[in-house]
């Protein structure tokens, strides 16, 4: 098949709103933003715990953190898939090859970007407004919403790039979702499949979206640190 | 009998601050009855920000205290003394936001919309506090303070950013908290103002309570060899 021929299919695909295509879509959508949801519910306020608090050993939690930004989302999902096989600790769950099983993954991958941002800006945020909201009585913990309120720009912005990488990923929802058609299939997975099927359409028209969904992502978080400069004067 | 409506007076004992090993400041101690304004002066270094600190308690002493008259000078179960800092710290808020902030979390003395119009902040309420101008965030800080009706305030250098008209301003505000009755406890490194506003002075220098005097008599006749220097504008060490 010709490319520009694949061209033209895979704009019938999404201008069309085939229906298969928009299941993909959709799921993608489904996992990945409940697994930055998930993410920020336990991130956001571990990474303000990690900016305020102050124990021996806290450089080394910082440190690791960091380093997990860097996991490879392939050995993301190689450690899920060990956790959720049958013979695994939480086997008996029975959540491998299932959405939900894609939505741990991808929590794992998008957790530590969400701890180690929101550590930074916090702990920022915290050394410029310890000694006012110390005057106003507010210590430690009782910090944490006036903090994360003041930081909501910059935090904005890691929650994006933490979507950003979720919805790149492939070899973690492949590994953990198993690529079952019509249930576990997502946009990355479907391209690399439909790839080396050579169902170029599909995979070009799925392509196409996600490549648009970067770029809004990119436009959001640039909007966010454009309104959040306006405050932060 | 103590006067148990007030948390005054402020009774410092021999306070003494240090620093890795090294005496910052004191042991002074001085008594702070109701009223007036009190300008602590001193060259740089001399432990005037400091001595605010410890009798706001935002730090603690190495030794000694500084004690209010009710126990760590809550009045109903309020903190009865507020500071304003040398760089007041803007939220990254509007300054309508900025002044709900400080009521959320200390407890209302006062109203909002009473401050807004009392330091001149209605047209400024809707903005970003931190593009406000020097002047008008010092103006915020104050209203920030003043909305937790307290009765003694903090002053750490309240004009040292300011340009002369916006100085003006700022001391109109002080003299009028004064003259309703609030307590006010300055650093200032400008002997002018110390001059305008103060009733009295403490002259501190290399962390030592130098003298603790009237303000007219103080100007007028220093007692010390240091405040004299100071006062005749010699560089002291």
């Amino acid at each position: 098949m010709d490319i520009t021929a694949a061209f033209s299919e895979a704009l019938q695909l999404i201008l069309g709103a085939d229906a298969k295509f928009l299941q993909i879509v959709g799921l993608s959508l489904r996992v990945t933003l409940t697994a930055v949801l998930l993410a920020a519910l336990i991130g956001l306020p571990l990474g303000a715990w990690l900016a305020i608090s102050r124990f021996s050993g806290r450089a080394l939690v910082i440190v690791f953190v960091n380093g997990l930004m860097g996991l490879p989302p392939v050995v993301a999902g190689l450690v899920v898939f060990l956790l959720l096989s049958r013979a695994g600790p939480l086997g008996s769950w029975g959540l491998l090859f299932t959405p939900t099983a894609m939505v741990i993954a991808q929590t794992v991958l998008v957790l530590p970007i969400v701890i180690a941002l929101t550590r930074g800006t916090i702990e920022e945020l915290w050394r410029e407004y310890r000694e006012h909201l110390a005057s106003l009585g507010v210590n430690g913990w009782r910090a944490v919403p006036t903090l994360l309120w003041d930081g909501r720009f910059a935090l904005a912005t890691g929650l994006l790039a933490g979507f950003g990488r979720a919805s790149a990923e492939v070899g973690a929802v492949l590994i953990v979702g198993g690529n079952i058609a019509n249930y576990t299939r997502t946009m990355t997975t479907t391209i690399a499949l439909e790839t080396s099927k050579g169902d170029l359409p599909l995979a070009l028209g799925l392509g196409i979206v996600l490549m648009a969904l970067t770029l809004l992502i990119n436009a959001l978080a640039f909007g966010a640190s454009r309104i959040g400069q306006r405050f932060a004067g | 009998m103590r006067d148990l409506a007030s948390i005054l007076p402020l009774r410092v004992e021999n306070l003494a601050f240090e620093a890795e090993g090294k005496a910052l400041l004191g042991p002074v101690s001085f008594k702070l009855p109701k009223g007036g304004i009190t300008a602590i002066i001193g060259p740089n270094g001399a432990g005037k920000s400091l001595l605010l600190r410890l009798c706001h308690g935002l730090i603690a002493p190495a030794s000694g205290r500084a004690e209010w008259a009710t126990e760590g000078g809550l009045l109903a179960g309020r903190k009865g003394h507020a500071m304003v800092f040398q760089r007041p710290v803007m939220l990254r808020r509007s300054a309508r936001a900025n002044l709900q902030h400080a009521v959320s979390v200390a407890g209302a003395g006062r109203r909002v919309a009473e401050a807004l119009q009392r330091f001149g902040l209605e047209p400024l309420a809707e903005r970003p506090a931190r593009l406000l101008s020097g002047g008008e965030q010092q103006r915020l800080a104050l209203a920030r303070a003043w909305l937790l009706a307290p009765e003694v305030l903090f002053l750490d250098e309240p004009s040292s950013q300011l340009d002369p008209g916006a100085t003006r301003q700022i001391e109109a505000i002080l003299l009028g908290l004064a003259s309703e009755g609030v307590t006010l406890l300055m650093t200032t490194h400008d002997l002018g103002q110390a001059r305008r506003l103060a009733r009295r002075v403490l002259f501190l220098h290399r962390g030592q309570l130098v003298e603790d005097a009237e303000a007219h008599a103080f100007f007028a006749a220093p007692r010390t060899e240091e405040a004299r220097a100071f006062v005749a504008g010699d560089l002291l060490w």
